[in-house]
């Protein structure tokens, strides 16, 4: 379709196609909004990791960015003193459980919690929550990556991609609150599955929680 | 968890008899998951492999629901079982910590059953009785005030008990009742 919708988000005029999402709208145009779970093909997004807040004039509360729709007209803020407590409390959240120790993780420098940490100035450290530390145990089977579940975090990339893209459906997730985690059946070893290393789900981890070994 | 002699056949025939039950639609799956496990005690993983397969479910997203729900059980019962409350008030007094002595005289965790199947262990929220706490049920005997020294008497009868008398007793009943048939 040649029709267009003109959407302003931080007083920058912006060209959208009806039916996109306001979230890579922004991204297109450079703009820049924090997220983790987002997919673009999903029609209908998890929206789980509220990290894609924004303000949109009329609204009265923050609104996720990448389940909504764009409208002609809709003028949209992606700073605000609310916007931004929300994307620190749920960023916080994210590292209280997270393994952080960015030094020896093989995303180092190329991950995406540093950049998020980076854009909105919030400090990659345990501060205000207290550390919960989970234990697991590493999953190197495969012989070109591994899963390090300590430092996930349960964005579904790699189960889109695994899903999708390979059409294998060996992830998923399991149990629930805080015992949520990444997960194959019977949480059975990656090599013991019908895996066959394609490696689309290693590709899409934001973070170093699917990593290639080192030879 | 390794499955017993015998164990395969039943789980196969019982998914086999309750997919012919139910119309085969993802709708249907936890009702079909609650028959599986009234029927076998637990939800063994060949039972969901098999119900996957009958339902096109992937299988990891029928791990993802039966792990997701407290109802279902993925580990079989053991001979004898503790179910150590956490409920507020024994929580207060710390029934985690009678919990927790429990998991170290199983060798297993919470939610999980000894290879052998003699003990499994499990957390339940308030039994009704918490003036008692922090309790716990052994083998749907109610126990009050289970201190971690308590745990240790509790386990020394369990393990005195299963060991031979009452497997005997019964055994022997058995035998008697076939010689006289
Ligand atoms: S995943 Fe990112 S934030 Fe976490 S330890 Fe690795 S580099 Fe650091
Ligand atoms: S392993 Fe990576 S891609 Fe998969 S859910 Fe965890 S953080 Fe996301
Ligand atoms: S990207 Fe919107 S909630 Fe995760
Ligand atoms: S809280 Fe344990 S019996 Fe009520």
């Amino acid at each position: 379709m040649s029709e267009h919708i003109t959407v302003n988000i931080d007083d920058q005029e912006i060209k959208a196609r009806p039916g996109d999402k306001l979230l890579w709208a922004a991204l297109e145009n450079n703009i820049y909004i924090p997220h983790l779970c987002a997919i673009k093909e999903e029609k209908r997004p998890n929206s789980s990791c509220r990290l894609c807040f924004v303000e949109i004039e009329g609204v009265s509360r923050p609104v996720t960015a990448c389940s909504r729709q764009v409208q002609e007209g809709m003028v949209v803020k992606t700073r605000s003193p609310q916007v931004d407590r929300l994307v620190k409390t749920a960023f916080e959240l994210l590292l209280s459980d997270h393994n952080l120790n960015c030094r020896e993780c093989p995303a180092n420098r190329n991950c995406a919690l540093q950049k998020i940490a980076k854009e909105r100035g919030i400090k990659l450290k345990h501060n205000r929550l207290k550390p919960f530390n989970r234990t697991f145990e590493l999953d190197d089977s495969p012989d070109e990556f591994a899963l390090d579940r300590s430092r996930c975090v349960l964005c579904g990339q790699c189960v889109w991609a695994d899903r999708v893209g390979a059409e294998a459906w060996i992830f998923g997730f399991a149990k629930r609150g805080i015992d949520r985690v990444l997960t194959t059946f019977n949480n059975l070893p990656l090599a013991e599955l019908s895996c066959n290393e394609c490696t689309l789900c290693v590709d899409a981890c934001p973070v170093g929680a699917l990593y290639y070994k080192k030879d | 968890m390794q499955l017993v002699e015998g164990e395969r056949e039943e789980i196969l025939a019982c998914v086999k008899e309750v997919l012919g039950n139910n119309s085969k639609t993802r709708e249907n799956l936890i009702p079909i998951l609650q028959q599986v496990q009234k029927k076998l005690g637990y939800l063994p993983a060949l039972a969901m492999e098999k119900i996957a397969e009958g339902v096109s479910v992937p299988a990891v997203d029928i791990y993802g629901l039966t792990t997701f729900y407290n109802q279902f059980r993925l580990n079989p019962p053991g001979k004898h079982q503790v179910k150590v409350c956490l409920g507020t008030a024994c929580y207060m007094v710390g029934g985690d910590i009678t919990l927790e002595s429990f998991e170290r005289r199983m060798e297993i965790k919470e939610g999980e059953t000894s290879p052998d199947r003699r003990y499994s262990l499990d957390r339940v929220a308030c039994v009704g009785c918490c003036t008692l706490a922090p309790v716990v049920v052994v083998d749907d005997q109610v126990e009050g005030k289970v201190t971690p020294t308590r745990v240790d008497g509790i386990m020394l009868a369990l393990e005195e008990n299963g060991e031979s008398p009452g497997e005997q007793k019964s055994g022997t009943e058995e035998d008697g009742n076939n010689g006289e048939n």
